[in-house]
């Protein structure tokens, strides 16, 4: 059977390539700190030595579209194009091309259905910087086939925080009964607190540096009984217009398993929202 | 009052950079002529295939011949539409970086708790 080799959880921070890849006299003052962060987190990916990556992230209306909007999507597709024309114009995002892997989505999508989760698919699905953020702060090289996972946290009505949770216990599940020998990761991006196109958007912290700062902690230690205990689909509007992303966190804590605390935690309180990264190896740290 | 078609308005004009540029430069010609030629598209059908129903008010025409991201916020606009596609139309002319944002926000200050219900 396929070995989960390590669950990553991050946030997806559009700017990052742009600061990150600047002349030194564009970059901005907190690039430095922000790149050695991410090479730190980079290298907590790349010591598991994944053959195949799993990507969960979400769709910001750029293929998926109100006229026909899943809650859950599986990509299975041989190749997925990625980053859309405004991502390149706002964010400076590069033009990709990722392989898929085929045999895992279809396994997920059987098995899920199987499950109880009534997943959509796409068989030609471009990707945006939900899945790309992470390709580029965790795998640049964007050499592994994915299989992507792409949730609804941004056209109510969403599916409850427990739907996420539930869904991502069972994507772990179905990895690791996939007959295959290949080391799997599985990497998903949200958000913490956030506002877009809000009052309190842009602001020098995330909206909500309290709400941050449980989450922090709700992720770390694994306590998804805390986090499902005060996250309301409600609740999540008064940290920021935006932060139904979080739900993505809720399910990436659902794929670590209850109680787990995370073998590797960073932040950085950046301008907008807060950066946060998170590793679990359940085979144990790798050497 | 569709803010479903006010959605289909920011969302087809964000992803397309002509036009974007034309919604830009004439909104009291583009607004109409993109209600005449888009509102009623279903994106993901054949081009033959088409709605017959949707149009909009004139609250909302007006707010989207006069920019104003404001009252679309208050309509219940999507809120990362209506973003990216201002950011889009106006972030050029702003020296300072986030400098269109942070008026974007400033603007949206008197919004309090609970904001405009976005659902469609």
């Amino acid at each position: 059977m396929a070995e989960v080799v390590a669950v990553v959880a991050s946030t997806h921070h559009p700017f990052y390539y742009k600061a990150s890849t600047a002349p030194p006299e564009q970059r901005p003052p907190f690039a430095d700190e922000w790149v050695s962060k991410i090479l730190s987190f980079r290298e907590t990916l790349t010591r598991a030595e994944p053959d195949v990556l799993v990507m969960v992230g979400s769709d910001h209306f750029h293929q998926l579209w109100l006229d026909n909007m899943p809650q859950f999507l599986v990509g299975k597709a041989p190749y997925y194009d990625a980053n859309f024309y405004n991502e390149e114009r706002e964010f400076g995002l590069p033009r990709m091309l990722l392989r898929g892997d085929e045999d895992l989505s279809l396994h997920l999508l059987r098995n899920g259905l199987d499950a109880g989760f009534d997943l959509a698919f796409s068989n030609e699905l471009r990707i945006d910087h939900s899945i790309t953020c992470p390709i580029i702060t965790l795998r640049p090289e964007a050499d592994l086939p994915i299989v992507p996972v792409y949730t609804n946290i941004f056209a109510p009505p969403l599916p409850q925080p427990s739907r996420f949770v539930a869904l991502g216990r069972a994507i772990r599940d179905m990895v690791e009964s996939w007959e295959s020998d290949l080391r799997v990761a599985i990497v998903g991006t949200g958000h913490l607190s956030l506002e877009l196109g809000g009052p309190r958007q842009f602001g020098p912290h995330g909206p909500d540096p309290e709400f941050d700062a449980r989450a922090v902690e709700w992720i770390s230690k694994g306590d998804i009984a805390g986090a499902l205990g005060e996250v309301t689909l409600d609740s999540l509007w008064s940290p920021g217009n935006a932060t139904h992303g979080f739900m993505d966190f809720m399910l990436m804590m659902g794929v670590a398993g209850d109680d787990n605390p995370a073998d590797y935690v960073d932040s950085l309180d950046l301008f907008h929202t807060m950066e946060a990264y998170f590793t679990w190896y359940p085979q144990g740290v790798p050497a | 009052m569709s803010k479903y078609l006010l959605n289909k308005f920011l969302f087809t004009v964000d992803r397309d950079p002509e036009l974007l540029e034309r919604y830009l430069a004439d909104p009291a010609g583009f607004v109409p002529w993109w209600e005449a030629e888009w509102a009623n598209r279903i994106l993901g059908c054949h081009e033959g295939e088409a709605s017959t129903w949707l149009a909009f008010d004139d609250r909302e025409r007006t707010a989207l011949v006069e920019h104003d991201y404001v009252t679309l916020f208050e309509m219940g606009a999507h809120p990362f539409l209506a973003l990216t596609l201002f950011i889009g139309m106006y972030e050029r002319s702003y020296d300072e970086p986030l400098g269109f944002q942070l008026e974007y926000a400033r603007k949206l200050s008197h919004i309090t708790l609970p904001h405009p219900d976005i659902a469609t």
